[in-house]
């Protein structure tokens, strides 16, 4: 069946977004791999609709805006992070621990 | 084309729900609140005073707690409701955790007022954003659809994200602040891809009618909705920083400014234990209870072990408070764990109490921490008692409290929500809570022998305690000791709000 189809899709697409994120060191690449998890949720969303009517396209929408929000945020830190230290390595983040 | 025309040129309305102003009071007071304050201050810049911003947040978060009132006469007298058109629904607990983030909003801006004069720093942004963050927190507790409880999740959490990351000359500050971000934003990402599964599988987002939806079918292959709940729940365990997805709380609340720490420690965490409650226990606890409590249990054993434990080997004080929170976390679990009315009167009882508890410890840090916001470590409280004789007695109530000494709010939360589980059948975890809460009493015995009896190198410190801050302090311990006293009128309150925590759909 067609849906399997893309369920599968976001699957993948989900588990490429986590490796990312726990993987890439840089701050901008840990953003994308976010988004590209929000993306995966967004494929399932309208897979589904085509079972239970448009709310999941809406839904959909509704994630699409709050991830532009959220990454506006998000690259604005990574701005003030690399002001400060000339680098946007995740890893070299090492002010706080204990 | 012709079709195009006839589609513009029909008159039709597209049909909008009833909007119940009233039953969005309090959340309207919040955000209306923010954004005026913002308005406000950029029209009449310069000429305002500087405790104006402070001012007006605690006005707004009263204004707030006042108009929950007649909402909670409302649903005393006619029962809960679900309001536009489903999205949100009144009743006696969102009602008690609104009013719970109100409380926390006025603690923090308290405490604000004390550091950004005391760090020179300034600016209505830090008000305004913690306004909108409390905004967004009532909607994750009012929610009644997962589609509200994650924009009510990203309305707080992007706010706290700026707030943590808002100190501009301490790279801690701006570390706490992306850390805090990048883990934010992949638990919302795991939690909607598990709104997404659980949509897939019951075809609604709506919690009643998904409610409904699982006591109405037998579902054959459930394996997506297995995976949904799964999934939600490791977004909400990243929220509330359940082991083991608590890497980052004591990363953010050392490096985060420490109002914005007690903000998070009260506000965010109760809107997210409001929110996981409702979804896990309300929603599914009915029909799908014994395929989430296994999980829930194993997270719990987890979270109170390792906060207890990592908790003893830290030195910095901030740090210390930020493992004890962990270990708070796995108390409330315990009550959500219970799924049960006494449960949840339990939860509600705690997050009342640990407001309290945890806006008052992080006052203290913040008054002790100095100029820098930098001087948390233990051996900056040697001596405490010698030169700040009632800031040491008020740490020492407030940490007893949090680790559960009788007549104190801390000792009657940590008994409910022990007799809950217990009566659910969790004797065993019950018996585990209670010792490591032993475990975490050496740590906090610890914080108070160094106030007492450690001998300070060199001359003592006196650190200035700033009205506000003060003020704060005195709040707390007033609250701590009343809740611990005269429990009656709040645990009725927590027993009253329970009781109407079934959604009623439309």
């Amino acid at each position: 069946m067609l849906l399997n189809q893309f369920l599968l899709l976001a699957a993948v697409l989900f588990c490429v977004g986590v490796y990312g994120v726990i993987v890439r060191k840089n701050g901008v690449l840990v953003l994308m791999s976010v988004e590209l998890i929000l993306n995966a949720v967004n494929i399932n969303l309208i897979a589904f609709s085509t079972l239970w009517g448009l709310a999941g396209q809406v839904f959909a929408l509704f994630v699409i805006a709050v991830a532009a929000a959220e990454v506006g945020v998000g690259l604005a830190i990574v701005i003030l992070i690399y002001r400060n230290k000339r680098s946007i390595d995740i890893d070299e983040l090492d002010e706080l621990k204990g | 084309m012709t079709g195009f025309v006839a589609v513009l040129a029909a008159t039709e309305d597209i049909p909008t729900p009833d909007v119940d102003w009233s039953a969005i009071a309090p959340n309207l007071i919040l955000m209306l609140g923010g954004i005026l304050l913002l308005t406000v201050v950029s029209v009449v810049r310069g000429r305002l005073p500087g405790w104006f911003h402070a001012v007006w947040t605690i006005s707004v978060a009263t204004a707030a707690i006042v108009a929950v009132v007649p909402l909670w006469q409302r649903v005393q007298d006619s029962g809960p409701e679900s309001v536009l058109a489903g999205a949100l629904v009144l009743d006696g607990f969102s009602l008690v955790v609104t009013a719970t983030i109100c409380v926390s909003v006025i603690l923090a801006a308290l405490l604000l007022e004390a550091y950004l004069r005391r760090e020179r720093l300034g600016g209505p942004e830090w008000y305004v954003l913690m306004l909108l963050s409390a905004s967004g927190g009532v909607t994750m507790a009012t929610a009644n659809d997962l589609v509200v409880v994650f924009i009510g999740l990203e309305i707080l959490s992007v706010a706290v994200y700026v707030l943590a990351a808002m100190h501009r000359r301490r790279v801690s500050s701006q570390e706490a602040g992306l850390k805090y971000f990048v883990l934010g934003a992949f638990s919302s990402a795991f939690l909607l891809y598990g709104i997404a599964l659980t949509y897939g599988a019951t075809g609604s987002t709506n919690l009643s009618r998904i409610q409904a939806f699982l006591a109405d079918t037998v579902i054959t292959q459930n394996a997506l909705l297995l995976g949904g709940l799964a999934f939600m729940l490791v977004g909400f365990g990243f929220k509330v920083a359940v082991v083991p997805f608590h890497n980052w709380k004591p990363d953010v609340y050392q490096g985060s400014p420490t109002p914005v720490t007690a903000f998070m420690a009260t506000a965010v965490t109760a809107a997210a234990f409001a929110a996981l409650l409702r979804v896990y226990v309300t929603t599914f606890g009915p029909t799908y209870r014994t395929e989430w409590q296994p999980l829930v249990a194993a997270l719990t054993v987890l979270t109170l072990v390792v906060g207890a434990f990592l908790a003893i080997s830290q030195t910095n004080v901030k740090r210390m408070l930020a493992y004890s929170s962990i270990n708070h976390a796995g108390f409330v679990l315990l009550g959500v764990l219970a799924a049960s009315a006494a449960g949840d009167a339990a939860t509600l009882f705690y997050l009342v109490a640990y407001t309290f508890m945890a806006a008052g410890s992080f006052a203290v840090v913040a008054v002790v921490g100095r100029r820098g916001d930098g001087h948390h470590d233990l051996s900056d409280y040697q001596g405490l008692s010698r030169s700040r004789p009632g800031l040491a007695l008020v740490f020492t109530i407030l940490l007893l409290s949090q680790a559960g000494v009788p007549l104190t709010a801390g000792f009657l939360a940590k008994f409910y929500v022990l007799a809950a589980a217990v009566e659910s059948g969790y004797t065993w975890l019950a018996v585990l809570a209670m010792l490591t809460a032993v475990v975490s009493a050496f740590m906090y015995l610890r914080i108070v022998v160094t106030m007492y009896f450690a001998e300070p190198e060199g001359e003592p410190r006196r650190p200035r305690i700033p009205a506000a801050a003060g003020l704060a302090m005195g709040l707390c311990v007033v609250g701590v000791l009343v809740i611990g006293i005269v429990p009656g009128p709040l645990s009725d309150v927590a027993n009253d709000a329970v009781s109407q925590l079934v959604a009623v759909g439309r």
